[in-house]
């Protein structure tokens, strides 16, 4: 089971999580999947976060992580600084990101406008039991520490209504974008078909970066 | 520009990391992540000195390597730049990402840890370095002579890229001087 209460010692700042309510992550993910209409690539982060966004209906821009455990960041980071005139969403959860917590200082430091990171926070490795993270009860806030890593308007959302709010910043607006979402513990409504190759090359020719007279 | 060998017989020949940014370029290998290394300095500061890439620092080897495959997959070619010792927090993401799904990404390695090092971390974890790119089933090779750099380099990216597997050099003490043993309490 993940943890449900409200995590410690976060209170006090206008964007703690202290009051965020508990989202759905499959909701959410048909939520971003509904305003995705420019063929905007989205890298979703191992294990259930790339299983509800895959759940929400694949897009040919959208790429599933199996494994490389904590980097959707990076891989969005290369997507966006390859193709500047594309928008990219990396999908990383809190335990993914507590393991490449580096990667929010080199995002800030290549400053891409293009890139919006959102943050899944469960307080838990759902997949794998859901044991606490140690962020939880350290108290750690994934915004704050984004916002010490330089990138300044890194926020959790309330609600969902702020949450498509702050997604209409997200497409409209230069970035980075840096999104926290707190979770309930429900599971995640699919499962990915896990085939690599089958995803890079649908992947590839989503972004046109590959043409192939193969059907696919 | 310093040419590092030559005679009065024969034009000078470039330095190692001239003919190495000379291979990225002929093969469009623009976007370079690294963490840095000593013996690396000339390449870094070449790859920056140069707008045809984009070239800055990675706060892990792992970032890098995600980093340079999603470049791979929106159509920009890249490479990692690093050190022996960073190569050996790779073979999760390696095995993983590159190789699992058939990703060109490129491995510029510094070799530590052999012909004179003065590290025993470095001499150890150096031993691990190639069984883990075997394992992995990994194409690599280990460059030690000037004249065979450009060779080696051109002919290995063209093989990543056209087999769409991830490959790495090995840039030996015996091509870069490597990292002297200047003085005992030096780490």
């Amino acid at each position: 089971m993940s943890v449900s209460t409200a995590v410690p010692g976060t209170g006090g700042t206008a964007t703690g999580a202290h009051n965020a309510r508990r989202m759905h992550r499959a909701d959410l993910m048909r939520r971003l999947s509904a305003r995705l209409t420019r063929g905007e690539a989205v890298v979703g982060g191992i294990g259930n976060t790339n299983f509800d966004l895959w759940a929400a209906g694949h897009r040919p821009q959208n790429f599933y992580m199996l494994g490389s455990m904590g980097l959707a960041v990076p891989i969005a980071l290369g997507v966006a600084l390859a193709q500047p005139g594309r928008r990219v969403f990396a999908l990383e959860g809190d335990g993914s990101l507590l393991m490449q917590l580096g990667c929010l200082a080199t995002v800030a430091s290549q400053a891409p406008r293009n890139l919006a990171i959102l943050v899944f926070d469960n307080g838990a490795y759902q997949i794998t039991g859901g044991q606490p993270t140690p962020a939880v009860a350290a108290g750690a806030d994934f915004m704050a520490v984004a916002r010490g890593c330089g990138l300044a308007g890194a926020a959790w959302a309330a609600d969902e209504a702020e949450f498509e709010r702050m997604l209409n910043h997200c497409l409209a607006a230069d970035g980075p974008h840096v999104v926290g979402l707190k979770l309930d513990d429900r599971p995640p409504a699919g499962q990915t078909e896990r085939d690599p190759a089958q995803i890079r090359d649908r992947f590839m020719r989503g972004l046109g970066a590959k043409r192939s007279a193969l059907p696919g | 520009m310093t040419p590092s060998a030559g005679s009065a017989d024969a034009p000078p020949r470039a330095a190692w990391h001239e003919t190495v940014v000379e291979a990225f370029k002929a093969n469009e290998v623009r976007l370079i992540p690294y963490v840095p290394d000593n013996v690396l300095k000339p390449l870094i500061a070449a790859v920056h000195a140069d707008p045809f890439f984009t070239a800055f620092p990675a706060a892990r080897e792992e970032e890098a390597v995600g980093i340079v495959a999603g470049g791979c997959m929106a159509g920009v070619r890249g490479a990692v730049l690093m050190q022996t010792s960073g190569f050996a927090t790779l073979a999760n993401v390696l095995a993983s990402l590159p190789c699992a799904f058939q990703i060109p990404v490129l491995l510029v390695v510094s070799e530590r840890g052999t012909l004179g090092e003065f590290n025993l971390g470095q001499a150890m974890v150096w031993r691990t370095m190639r069984p883990v790119l075997e394992a992995l089933g990994m194409e690599h090779h280990t460059i030690t002579r000037l004249d065979e750099c450009g060779f080696v380099c051109d002919r290995a990216i063209k093989q990543a890229v056209a087999t769409q597997q991830p490959a790495a050099l090995i840039l030996s003490p015996l091509l870069t001087g490597g990292k002297a043993p200047a003085r005992q309490a030096d780490a």
